[in-house]
């Protein structure tokens, strides 16, 4: 059985396991980080949203082997160690508007938040509407508004 | 004895440490004024019975106060989103005098002795526990000040509390950390306390964030499938091409064992279950399996074969002897099946042995899943430990457990702790639905006056297996005879035309397809009531009379013309607006509270076509005004949440969201098919308004903003382009927007482009 080696939230981490075996499960099931969270395993309800040297994918769809040593996974729980301070300020945005329902899809939605913002300032722009409207993370709660309300108040703080 | 108003009976238990508890046996319960011609609901409603049936064991109820100042409580209800954890620690914090985060609420394990107590639904968890939760607080304060007075030289009634400290007049002070253990009873004794009344509130009404945000948006909050349980692998299900069809054989286990990762494949009543190191490789395992399978229990059906059915089923109307001269008004709406599917799919974990069972999961009726599963392993019900977990989501779903019983069996089967997670495509096609139906109306009208509203509710049987949340009530749901009458109940105790239409009569019938089905963030209401507002609508026409000025008019309530008139207000009802945009309003009643939704619709071409990859994008709605009266709001901020996600519900159910029936299983496979609301579909406006009617009782509010704003959007979307709706969602029978998946294999390989999409 191949051993896989990557840099997972700012430490080296190595595990045995098949080349095939898809990201999510590694973190998962093996490792036991269990932020990012199983929705479809398809990459459609981008519940496992994490980052891959500081850009969202989705480890549901991405095989372990096809990871480099170098590659840098941030997952919810490595997100706040990327600044200083206790919480990423996306974070500190979700709790002042008080987002989360059930949360469960709420560690997806604020990695994808916080790479659609660094997205838009890297092309030297603000966050607008219709960046809001391509993100597509399921929320089944229905917390949508108090989302895109959040992602304006963090992207300030960015 | 009679007890004069919010002065009540409880006990301080026998502990180590002070535990009281509440005794509602001899409070009564306030029941509204009879009115001239009520419906059933106005009178007694679900949540009324939902209430009472609690009320006899409601003493079994104890909040707990530690050494470390702390209070602790486990809440016989489950936490899936509501924010129940949250109000609760409030409704302590306020009788207790101790801030909101020294409150620990936790969720308590199936308890039988609960009998009704440990139900999660009808959004009733508030409007039930409300009292006994503060009698039960209110009692510990007082014996905390019992004690202080022993301690500080004292009298009660010289004692003041506040934010978890007890003063004497003369400076000194003792903490109830300080005094857990002094204020504990040796025995158990009778106590008589008295409530704050709502003028004294301090915590209750003020809004609160969620006690568990933190933990939700740092990753640690923990789901069933976040549990560590030693030996627990992942396990899947291989399930049948047609719904609820099951194994009659399997060609190549012996292959699929040896499949890397897996430890272990066993015929369970439902499918064939895998076992294996990681759930990838469960995927891997049920794509790989080989099964013939017999058909289950809607071979051959499709939309069109249960429409005919439900047409055939509908009770007729008998408009009553009214004037000949009265005109008519007919109304008929179609609405498809839709999925309940929470995010968190089903799953569960178990650990069988031989004599007894541990189970983990999201279960709102944990009661009647502790007894079934001991039936089935022939265990007695204290054999079986059922832990409750805090929920994904639930929006009906987790009233079931059928996860937590397919888990048992798959660890019985294989001798070995199981982590059984169903697969998104499996949750879709497999999982509950909300049952299709269909409304049928009669209103007539003379002289400006409605003078009959006749509805004819049909539909598909809804499951109400859960029963009110013990094993008795559960099976009596289950018997034919039994379950017409429980549904017919449901059915009564929930619905009523808000309006003074002269003689109202609404009735339910249903027909059996076999299918899965469940509430949907709601039972009946959504559809009845945007059947009713659309008819209101075409009422309001033929009368000329503009749809909010109707409505007003024929308000039966004067809280229901506030929320309208707040609604209306706040979301400049009647502004000329664009072509192909319009407004709509709609009004709904439930759960002790009245709702108001203005909708604004966007119907216009280029918004309707507008390109979406792998979704729809359809009309949208660009801004919603709800203005909500529950009574007592406990937590405002709370209460605006849980109306945020009803209305992305009712616009989910208006214009986007069903499954396909044909030739015996549904065709949504996954989010990419079944379109509930995503970011595209949201409006960019939403704004909810808490009206306070001074009521001093709480309302519901889990499910209670969908059906106004479903309603809302189909008055709205036949207003903009006008036509009025003969089905929902709209676009039902447009063609598929999507290409359905497979069902052999039964579930979809994860692809391997990730890399490819990253931003």
């Amino acid at each position: 059985m191949p051993t896989q080696t990557f840099r997972l939230n700012g430490e080296d981490v190595s595990v045995d396991v098949e080349d095939d075996v898809r990201l999510l499960w590694v973190l998962r099931d093996i490792l036991g980080v269990t932020g990012p969270k199983y929705g479809c395993g398809i990459n459609v309800c981008k519940a496992c949203t994490s980052h891959i040297n500081g850009k969202a994918f989705n480890p549901c769809s991405v095989r372990v082997g096809d990871i480099a040593d170098d590659d840098e996974v941030t997952t919810i729980e490595g997100l706040a160690d990327t600044v200083d301070g206790d919480l990423h300020p996306m974070q500190e945005a979700w709790l002042d508007i008080d987002v989360a329902q059930c949360g469960y899809c709420q560690p997806g939605q604020i990695m994808a938040a916080v790479a659609k913002v660094r997205q838009a300032q890297s092309e030297g722009r603000a966050i607008a509407d219709t960046d809001l409207d391509e993100i597509r993370n399921i929320c089944r709660c229905g917390t949508y508004h108090r989302i895109r309300e959040a992602i304006k108040a963090g992207a300030e703080r960015m | 004895m009679t007890l004069p108003r919010r002065t009540f009976l409880g006990y301080v238990l026998g502990a180590s440490t002070l535990v009281a508890a509440a005794d509602l046996g001899l409070a009564s319960t306030a029941r509204a004024e009879i009115p001239s011609a009520p419906q059933p609901p106005e009178l007694y409603d679900l949540n009324d019975l939902l209430t009472d049936a609690a009320t006899p064991t409601a003493n079994l109820i104890t909040v707990r106060i530690n050494t470390d100042g702390t209070a602790s409580f486990a809440l016989p209800r489950a936490e899936v989103g509501q924010g129940i954890t949250t109000s609760t620690a409030m409704l302590i914090a306020e009788e207790l005098e101790l801030p909101v985060d020294k409150v620990r609420v936790t969720l308590a394990d199936a308890r039988p002795e609960l009998l009704f107590n440990q139900l999660t639904g009808g959004s009733n968890t508030t409007i039930s526990t409300f009292t006994p939760i503060r009698v039960a607080a209110a009692i510990a304060r007082h014996a905390l000040l019992e004690a202080a007075a022993i301690v500080l030289g004292d009298t009660v009634d010289r004692l003041t509390t506040k934010l978890g400290v007890i003063e004497a007049p003369n400076g000194t002070s003792i903490t109830y950390g300080e005094l857990a253990n002094a204020a504990a009873s040796g025995k158990t004794r009778r106590v008589e306390v008295e409530l704050k009344p709502r003028d004294e509130f301090s915590v209750i009404g003020t809004s609160q964030n969620r006690l568990d945000a933190r933990d939700a948006v740092t990753g640690r909050k923990r789901f069933t499938m976040d549990l560590d349980v030693p030996d627990a692998l992942p396990a899947m299900i291989c399930r049948a091409p047609t719904l609820n069809g099951t194994p009659s054989y399997v060609h190549n286990q012996r292959e699929v064992e040896a499949m890397p990762g897996v430890t272990d494949v066993a015929v369970v009543p439902t499918g064939v279950a895998v076992r294996a190191r990681t759930f990838g490789q469960c995927i891997d395992a049920v794509r790989a399996l080989r099964v013939d399978w017999r058909g289950g229990t809607a071979v051959g059906k499709s939309d069109r074969t249960v429409h005919r059915e439900l047409k055939a089923a509908e009770l007729p109307l008998v408009v009553p002897d009214v004037d000949p001269l009265a005109r008519t008004v007919d109304a008929e709406f179609t609405f498809y099946f839709r999925s309940n599917s929470a995010l968190e799919t089903n799953c569960a974990i178990a650990d069988v042995r031989p004599g007894s069972a541990e189970i983990w999961s999201g279960m709102k009726s944990p009661i009647v899943a502790q007894e079934e599963i001991a039936a089935m392993l022939g265990l007695l019900p204290t054999a079986v430990t059922a832990h409750v977990v805090e929920g994904g989501g639930s929006f009906g779903r987790k009233l079931f457990h059928d996860a937590a019983i397919e888990a048992a069996q798959v660890s019985k089967a294989m001798g070995k702790p199981v982590k059984l997670m169903w697969h998104r495509t499996d949750d879709s096609r497999a999982g509950r639905a909300h049952p299709m139906a269909t409304s049928r109306i009669r209103a007539t009208h003379l002289l400006g006056n409605v003078l009959t509203f006749e509805q004819r509710h049909t539909s598909v049987k809804t499951d109400f297996g859960h029963g009110v949340g013990e094993i008795i009530t559960a099976l009596a749901a289950r018997l034919p005879v039994g379950d017409l009458g429980f549904s017919e109940t449901i059915f009564t105790l929930t619905q009523e035309v808000p309006y003074n239409f002269g003689v109202v009569d609404q009735l339910l019938s249903e027909v059996d397809g076999g299918f899965n089905t469940g509430s949907m963030r709601n039972i009946y209401s959504p559809d009845v009531c945007t059947a009713r507002e659309l008819t209101v609508d075409l009422l309001a026409r033929k009368l000329r009379k503009d749809a909010y000025e109707f409505r007003r008019e024929f308000a039966k309530n004067k809280r229901l013309r506030t929320v309208l008139d707040t609604a209306a207000e706040a979301g400049d009802w009647g502004r000329s607006m664009p072509a192909n945009t319009a407004q709509g309003i709609a009004v709904h009643k439930e759960y002790k509270g009245l709702n108001a939704a203005l909708v604004e619709i966007d119907c216009r071409p280029e918004t309707v076509d507008r390109d979406i990859r792998d979704g729809v994008g359809g009309p949208r709605v660009t801004k919603v005004v709800m203005a909500v009266d529950v009574g007592l709001a406990i937590n405002p901020r709370g209460l605006e949440a849980q109306m945020q996600g009803g209305i992305m519900d009712g616009i989910a159910l208006a214009l986007t969201s069903s499954l396909h029936l044909d030739t015996g299983h549904f065709l949504e496979g996954s989010w990419d098919d079944y379109f509930y609301t995503r970011q595209w579909n949201v409006p960019p406006e939403v704004e909810v308004i808490v009206v306070d009617s001074g009521v001093e009782q709480p309302g519901g509010a889990g499910e209670f903003g969908v059906a106004s704003t479903f309603a809302a959007v189909a008055c709205a979307y036949a207003r903009a382009t006008g036509r009025v709706p003969s089905h929902f969602p709209i676009n039902h029978r447009d063609p598929l927007a999507f290409e359905p998946k497979p069902t052999m294999p039964p579930i979809p390989q994860s692809p391997t482009d990730g890399l490819e999409h990253t931003y």
